[in-house]
């Protein structure tokens, strides 16, 4: 594997010595099958060590490791006949933000996601998942044929945040998020979000504001990144792991705070690790949040998301 | 004996009042313009709502000043003056920093929301303060703003916005992000009862607070100068790299780039809301 996370390393180092030993079994005569059985033991307890205790700066890694899924990927895996359609009709396609239809278990979704790439290239072209407010344009245009067309609506929310630039600015940044805020709040449809990696902020939350949130296990969901807070608060982006645990972003602190729904658990080390297994626990929470939400009218959902949103504060 | 030492040894640097020092200067007496550096009395500044009676640069208020520049005398009533924080996520210096800003504007924290009679009409107020905080919004000011937009739609009062905000407060995390889902809610909630909102931007109108209830008022004005957007400059600068104009953000950028109906001059205010909240006037009411 080419991205070891620094807290993973003494898993990597004894998983290579144990791979050593079985290739030196194979070539000579020498058997070590003893050894490796008890190292394969120690490493089965080291893994459970480190995984079982990750502190939230561990996880932010995890959240932004590069082989992490992205939505297309889960795309691929839960939904079939997906269609993906471009374009907010007021300036042009915003690659950082995926919109289209598809089929959930045979029944008609619309799907909305920030995605990232999986290298340098597809990176500059989506730019790194942190939308334009033409992103934001687009995703408000499906959720609105997605209430037309009474379906329920599905985000995978993967962003640093929307991006910072001057053309965004000009374009109305602040103005796209809040006005996808508004029309959110009163979609007469169900809506699912799902943080798959990084949560950013307003940029977040603006294909976000949903009737069920829900987390990966090891994603982040914050105001403002670590590195952001910390030099802020502490004039010291260093500091980044300390504003990681007081900014409280990830999805065990959430539930506590009562922000998201539910969490979902990761294969163990992440979920790049296990990406059908992923995707698996993925359908479940899906599938719970859609089988209950379907069942309710337009007024319960709007009325429920009132409630819920009304009441996060604390005083 | 040389005779260099008759004469008093001269300084070579003239000496410069420390930061400390300026700070000592008693409040209340001078200010001095950010603008063009030209310094008046305090009676001066207020008589001229306390925009620079020389460059005409709009300087920030207090709630209690703005609300003062707008209302009719002694018709404002408050709204849920004591809701405060309780520092939900223990967030380390947070509430030592609160105690400051508490003490320093009599606020419990940083919007002041009610409702007031202007030019004998009545509206329901929400003014934010930007020396608290810098009026960045958490849980104390999400609750607040969706309390007095729900007050507003049962009694059917226009409501006037005074948005200032370094943005969503950073010490309470995700509470804080959620409170921009909660007011663009009661904002449509508002909007959908034909409520009529009224946003003046003043500075600084950035980060969560533009990306929620600010942007989505029916009527948005900002007073002259005024920094408006979601990314800081700083931040933009860093990201491409680039050096951005003094212009960039202002009120006058978003005039420009169709974001705002107008930029209106402090002095106007009271006139324009005066005459905005008259052409909504329930049908019938004399």
């Amino acid at each position: 594997m080419k991205y070891v996370l620094d807290f993973e390393k003494p898993i990597f180092e004894l998983r290579e010595k144990i791979n050593e030993l079985k290739t030196m079994t194979a070539a000579s005569e020498v058997d070590l099958s003893s050894e490796i059985k008890t190292l394969e033991a120690r490493l089965e307890k080291l893994e459970k060590d480190i995984y079982g205790h990750l502190n939230p700066w561990d996880r932010v890694q995890i959240a932004r490791h590069p082989e992490r899924p992205t939505a297309l990927d889960y795309i691929e895996h839960l939904f079939t006949d997906f269609i993906e359609l471009h374009g907010d009709r007021l300036y042009r396609d915003d690659p950082a933000i995926i919109t289209g239809i598809a089929k959930y278990k045979d029944e008609p979704v619309t799907i909305v996601g920030q995605q990232r790439g999986k290298n340098t290239k597809e990176n500059l072209y989506r730019n790194f998942a942190s939308p334009h407010p033409e992103g934001y344009r687009k995703a408000l245009r499906q959720m609105k044929l997605a209430e037309k067309f009474n379906r329920p609506i599905i985000s995978f929310i993967d962003t640093k945040g929307a991006h910072p630039g001057k053309g965004a600015e000009e374009r109305g940044q602040g103005e796209a998020i809040a006005r996808n805020l508004r029309e959110m709040s009163h979609l007469s449809v169900p809506s699912i979000s799902i943080v798959i990696g990084e949560g950013g902020s307003g940029g977040a939350l603006g294909i976000g504001l949903s009737d069920h949130i829900h987390m990966l296990e090891n994603s982040t969901y914050s105001v403002i990144s670590p590195e952001g807070a910390a030099s802020i608060l502490w004039k010291d982006a260093t500091k980044a792991k300390e504003a990681a645990l007081s900014l409280k972003i990830t999805s065990h602190d959430l539930r506590r705070l009562n922000i998201i729904d539910e969490i979902i658990p990761e294969p163990r080390g992440g979920a790049h690790r296990d990406l059908p297994m992923q995707a698996a626990y993925l359908d479940v929470y899906i599938e719970k949040s859609l089988n209950y939400l379907m069942k309710l009218s337009s007024d319960q959902l709007m009325n429920n998301r009132w409630e819920k949103y009304k009441n996060i504060g604390s005083f | 004996m040389q005779i260099k030492s008759i004469f008093a040894k001269k300084k070579k640097y003239a000496a410069i009042p420390t930061e400390k020092a300026k700070q000592e200067i008693p409040e209340g007496l001078v200010e001095k313009c950010h603008n063009c550096s030209k310094i008046f009395y305090e009676k001066e500044w207020k008589n001229n709502l306390h925009v620079c009676p020389a460059c005409g640069a709009h300087h920030k208020m207090t709630a209690q000043q703005r609300i003062n520049s707008i209302i009719d005398e002694h018709t404002f009533e408050e709204w849920d003056a004591d809701i405060e924080t309780n520092n939900p996520l223990d967030f380390p210096e947070y509430e030592q920093k609160l105690k400051k800003d508490q003490e320093k504007t009599g606020l419990k924290d940083a919007v002041v929301t009610g409702k007031a009679k202007v030019n004998g009409l009545p509206t329901a107020l929400v003014v934010m303060d930007p020396h608290f905080r810098m009026a960045s919004m958490g849980a104390v000011v999400g609750e607040k703003i969706t309390r007095a937009l729900e007050k507003a739609r049962e009694q059917e009062l226009p409501i006037i916005f005074f948005t200032a905000s370094g943005g969503a407060r950073m010490q309470e995390g995700m509470i804080s992000l959620m409170q921009m889902g909660k007011t663009s809610m009661a904002v449509e909630r508002f909007n959908r009862a034909g409520g009529c909102m009224i946003v003046v931007m003043t500075n600084p109108t950035t980060g969560g607070v533009t990306a929620s209830f600010a942007s989505i008022g029916d009527y948005h004005f900002a007073e002259p100068g005024a920094l408006i957007g979601f990314a800081g400059r700083r931040i933009i600068e860093q990201t491409i790299r680039e050096k951005l104009p003094d212009t960039f953000q202002t009120a006058e950028f978003q005039l420009e780039h169709g974001q705002i109906d107008r930029v209106v001059k402090r002095s106007d205010l009271k006139k324009l809301l005066t005459t905005i909240l008259d052409l909504h006037r329930p049908k019938g009411d004399k």
